[in-house]
């Protein structure tokens, strides 16, 4: 019974991070309309620039995410409207392959720079608490901490300012929106901005879990994607939802199959999801 | 450097075979698959464990490719009613899982170590040139056959009603061809043909590790199809090729830029072929080899 407890803690926490990034992809879904590959390397880019201001420059885990939001949002944006925006008319397939693209180059962008070594934020050290016989990291509780914080901001942004409402129209009903004096073209800039920034976000919220490389954010795409589809891709309170859901449901699954099986249960819930549900668990474009 | 460049053209081939499947897919029927590496891997393992069992190379190829066929057929069958961007989501997905199982299931596949010393059919007696150049010409050899039977298949009416799904399949399906069936006949061939890549490569190199099926393979076939031309089998052999011609040019970087350490120069690399890719999409997204598009015929007067 607390091994089960242990494991949903666990799960919620992980999953609260793959939040961050799951939203920023399904945001530039529901404005755009095709999956963006190129999130992962948005993700990495944000995890390097948090960890550069964190050991060069002595910023602490706060700064370090606005850091990284800020520098993937310029990544998504310098490469949306330098690589993937003229292609926009080819279809959306086309643009997913280019993301891919994007993603390989910007991988290894870092990975010249900065190679292929693994690389920790300086934390203090931190002991875990012990909360009703569950083991929780103190460290792990102040990302859930800036993982909500982040994404309170989000929904905020969506509900109380123009441009969020703009989006909410545009990821509604397009033509509307346009007929309404929207310009789709600003409605896109800014819904990559956001969703490369959360994916930056992401990027350090996952580092100072564990530690980053140029593949940190390869290796979280299948979970991000998986969070997006569970909740309904395009819907945004459907990616926090999908990934909570999918924290819980690997912490569960390592009860009984090898820890190295984890990335594996992304994609079985992702084929659970679209046999069963396949608009996901809250339904598409429900933002 | 003989036996490079025989390697090069036996490598050369089987990016060809790979480029052939994803263009019966992609091109022809308009399904994305991004786990083509996984199904180059599904076929190596498979004639690796078949012929490992005592099987002859021809059976270990059909195995190889009736396992690419379920393959496909288990993957596709959940997503092909779903729209196209999940299928991409799903088929990236598989080609994880089929690493993620070569990694883990040490008892069947070795795990990390890979599998060795597989049947190389006449290693011994020909020794290793003409080793070399029985597989070049081999391969290449197949290449053709494939090539030939896919061009064959791409003008019949069953590559006609292909191309109708590709570009509308409500329109395909309301002229009364049975959409999903055909995207399933696609893929599955499709599948097949990535897994006998998989396992002639297999056995041309005796040795495989998850390793060698990296999802930059995947995106290799993703360049050599889009520069070769999308929708015609001879140019993504061409792309094929081609790819392989600029994989093993850059090899010799370093040596043109000085002063950059062996992971820079693999960063450089790959940089490169993304780069490559985005440049043949804005520049010219029908390859060099645009797919020819009969005109209608005229309506009789």
């Amino acid at each position: 019974m607390e091994a089960l407890l242990q494991a949903v803690v666990n799960g919620l926490l992980a999953g609260s991070l793959i939040a961050v990034p799951a939203v920023g992809f399904t945001a530039i879904f529901a404005i755009l309309r095709y999956p963006s590959f190129a999130i992962a390397g948005y993700v990495s880019v944000g995890a390097f620039a948090g960890w550069w201001v964190n050991t060069r420059l002595g910023f602490g885990a706060p700064l370090a995410v606005l850091v990284a939001f800020a520098a993937g949002g310029a990544a998504g944006l310098l490469c949306e409207l330098g690589a993937l925006r003229r292609l926009m008319p080819a279809g959306a397939l086309t643009v997913a392959i280019a993301s891919i693209a994007v993603n390989l180059i910007l991988e290894n962008f870092l990975r010249f720079f900065f190679g292929n070594d693994l690389r920790g934020f300086d934390l203090p050290i931190q002991p875990d608490l012990i909360i009703g016989g569950i083991f929780v990291g103190l460290q792990q509780i102040w990302n859930l901490v800036l993982a909500v914080a982040v994404v309170a901001g989000v929904f905020a942004f969506l509900m109380f300012t123009r441009f969020g409402r703009a989006m909410r129209a545009v990821a509604d009903n397009p033509d509307l929106a346009r007929l309404k004096g929207i310009d789709p073209a600003r409605i896109a800039a800014i819904a990559v901005a956001l969703g490369a920034g959360l994916a930056g976000a992401g990027g350090v919220l996952l580092g100072l879990d564990t530690s980053i490389d140029p593949m940190t954010g390869y290796r979280v795409l299948l979970a991000v994607f998986a969070a997006a589809v569970l909740g309904g891709l395009g819907s945004i309170p459907g990616a926090v939802a999908g990934a909570l859901a999918l924290g819980i449901a690997e912490e569960l699954a390592l009860l009984v199959v090898p820890a190295t099986y984890r990335s594996g249960v992304g994609f079985v819930a992702i084929l659970l999801i679209l046999t069963f549900r396949p608009r996901g668990l809250l339904g598409e474009r429900a933002a | 450097m003989l036996s490079y460049l025989l390697f090069s053209v036996t490598i050369g081939g089987i990016y060809a075979l790979l480029s052939l499947a994803l263009n019966l897919a992609w091109g022809g029927a308009g399904l994305v698959n991004l786990g083509l590496a996984g199904f180059f891997g599904i076929g190596a393992y498979a004639t690796a464990l078949a012929t490992g069992a005592g099987a002859p190379l021809a059976i270990g190829l059909c195995v190889a490719m009736a396992a690419g066929v379920l393959a496909g057929l288990a993957i596709t069958g959940l997503t092909l009613r779903l729209r196209d961007d999940y299928l991409a989501i799903v088929t990236l997905g598989f080609g994880e899982i089929v690493r993620l199982v070569a990694l883990n299931e040490r008892w069947l596949t070795n795990g990390a170590d890979g599998m060795s010393g597989i049947l190389a059919p006449g290693k011994a007696a020909l020794g290793v040139v003409g080793f070399n150049q029985a597989w070049a010409g081999g391969v290449t050899l197949v290449v053709l056959l494939v090539w030939l039977l896919l061009r064959r298949l791409d003008q019949s009416p069953f590559g006609r009603a292909l191309r109708a799904v590709r570009e509308d399949q409500e329109l395909a399906g309301f002229a009364g061809k049975p959409v999903l069936r055909l995207k399933y006949q696609a893929f599955a061939l499709s599948a097949a043909v990535a897994a006998l890549a998989g396992a002639l490569y297999a056995h041309y190199q005796s040795y495989i590790s998850p390793d060698h099926f990296q999802p930059l393979i995947t995106i290799y076939i993703f360049l050599a199809v889009t520069a070769g031309g999308i929708g015609r089998p001879v140019g993504a052999v061409l792309g094929a090729y081609c790819v392989v011609a600029f994989l093993e040019a850059t090899r010799f970087l370093a040596a043109v830029v000085p002063g950059i350490e062996a992971v820079q120069v693999a960063a450089l690399r790959e940089a490169l072929v993304g780069l490559s890719l985005l440049l043949v999409l804005h520049l010219r997204p029908k390859g060099i080899l645009p797919e020819r598009i009969p005109p209608a015929p005229k309506a009789p007067s």
